[in-house]
């Protein structure tokens, strides 16, 4: 599968274009580093890649065909700000069931304890959340990833698990990443491309 | 630098208060037993496991934890132990912080406004000017003060934090996660705007996970895991292969950085209220022992440093 954006141009305010004339794409299987200045519109491409954001111009194409309008999502964006992602009044455990669900496996393999599935996103640590952004988005439907500053907020041995636990997934189920990142060292220890914006 | 601690914090620990069924309630501890001291002029560093306390320990010092959250040990500064009222009075003033997330902001107010209202300075015109000359000094166009939060990118709103806790000229400044998502040449200018506050006599205590930042600027490191200090060692030691590093976990913290290798040590921290009897690193570590598992190790002083381990040397 190809995940492509075609002459992407976005501005939020008229006059100041944060995305002009844009191509970028991505196959399945590939992991593409993105990386850019603060400002430069890393993050909106990443909104637009995943149909959050609709682009003024241009076109986001999975396979030749546009992003389904309803249903789930083959593109799933993992957010720079978990708590920002998740719904303050919702239980851990109905966040992780809005996808699907999870295995005492998968909770393992991120981390997760099991107790924390009772808690309220208030009661967790920034770290602790993005590891439920993380696993929600990990099930066969998805094709893509989008990976928006994911492990920043992440001390670096458990950045090291959950990208080793994302790396494998992928490979196992043949799903395409993007990996937004400031940090050069972690794209290269990661990434099959590196793209600047 | 053998003076008496500007900040001083002493055996730390936070739990929450639940409510279950009807109105039986539970105490759930996150922390358990933190140790730290700021000398005047130093920049000391807690780099730390995600979900080791961090945060909650800046909240702690400025007294905005949630209503659930309950204390234990003491925070001294200055010397005078600090009471809720005490750390009402110091915020914004004496003390500032550099809160983690976007989310301190509020979301319909213009930034420049809420910068402003750390300004000391009856005149409103001068009050201005102190936000505009941050602002150009962080890069940060004069259009941004007319902005509202959703409208920075994630670099541009930490700096528009970052100015929030310089306006107010304070003497101690916490900064929780000042680093991510600047990119390189922005970390420069933080890191070195950092180096020249201290060196007119603010004190700076910088919550982190990011290694390298934290090397580069802090004179001092703790080492933080599971709610517990395991080691403080100078910045020095985290040079070449990091072997002059003196408990374990901070070693794996070192090989699992992208530059020295990207290697996982497996294994996960344990929750606060499910801590081992042991030391809390022990199911984690090839140096494990009999005693590991029976004993907590003490904090002891080592080269220089602290450590928590039995068979650091």
């Amino acid at each position: 599968m190809q995940l492509k954006a075609e002459k992407v141009s976005f501005a939020y305010k008229k006059g100041v274009q944060i995305l002009n004339q844009v191509d970028f794409v991505v196959n399945s299987g590939e992991v593409v580093g993105l990386t850019a200045p603060s400002g430069f519109g890393k993050t909106t491409l990443a909104r637009i890649l995943a149909g959050y954001e609709k682009p003024a111009s241009g076109l986001v194409t999975l396979d030749g065909s546009p992003l389904p309008k309803s249903g789930y999502n083959p593109v799933q964006l993992i957010f720079q700000h978990p708590e920002k992602a998740v719904n303050p009044k919702w239980k851990m455990r109905r966040v992780l069931e809005e996808t699907g669900g999870y295995t005492a496996e998968s909770l393992h393999q991120m981390g997760i304890m099991p107790e924390w599935l009772e808690r309220w996103p208030r009661e967790l640590s920034g770290g602790e959340l993005q590891r439920f952004c993380v696993l929600r988005v990990l099930n066969e439907r998805t094709r893509f990833i989008i990976a928006d500053e994911m492990t920043t907020m992440l001390d670096a041995v458990t950045q090291a698990q959950i990208w080793n636990t994302v790396l494998d997934f992928a490979k196992k189920h043949d799903i395409g990443i993007v990996a937004i990142s400031h940090e050069r060292d972690l794209l290269e220890a990661v990434c099959t491309r590196i793209e600047r914006l | 630098m053998k003076k008496e601690p500007l900040l001083s914090i002493r055996n730390y620990g936070v739990s929450f208060t639940r409510y279950e069924a009807g109105l039986k309630s539970r105490n759930l501890q996150v922390i358990s037993s933190l140790d730290i001291d700021v000398h005047e002029g130093e920049i000391v560093a807690i780099v730390g496991s995600s979900g080791s306390g961090k945060s909650l320990l800046a909240d702690g010092i400025f007294g905005i934890l949630p209503y659930n959250a309950v204390l234990s040990g003491e925070i001294y500064y200055d010397g005078k132990l600090l009471t809720q009222q005490d750390k009402e009075a110091l915020r914004g003033r004496e003390m500032s912080l550099i809160p983690q997330s976007v989310n301190y902001l509020d979301p319909l107010k213009k930034v420049g406004k809420q910068v402003e209202l750390s300004v000391r300075d009856k005149d409103k015109k001068k009050r201005r000017k102190v936000v505009e000359d941050l602002f150009a000094r962080y890069n940060l166009s004069p259009e941004v003060y007319d902005y509202h939060p959703f409208q920075l990118s994630g670099g541009m709103a930490r700096r528009v934090l970052l100015t929030t806790a310089l306006a107010a000229g304070s003497r101690l400044i916490v900064a929780d996660e000042p680093t991510p998502g600047l990119d390189e040449v922005a970390l420069k200018e933080v890191l070195k705007d950092f180096r020249v506050l201290v060196d007119s006599g603010c004190s700076i205590l910088m919550i982190t996970h990011d290694i390298n930042a934290a090397v580069t600027i802090a004179d001092r490191v703790a080492i933080f895991y599971a709610g517990m200090t395991l080691e403080i060692a100078s910045s020095e030691d985290f040079r070449g292969d990091g072997q002059a590093l003196r408990h374990p976990y901070s070693k794996a913290l070192h090989a699992a950085i992208p530059a020295n290798g990207f290697r996982a040590t497996p294994g996960f921290q344990p929750y606060s209220d499910n801590l081992p009897e042991g030391c809390v690193f022990c199911d984690r570590c090839d140096r494990k022992t009999e005693r590991c598992l029976k004993e907590r190790p003490e904090f002891r002083e080592l080269r220089g440093g602290k450590v928590r381990c039995h068979h650091a040397t």
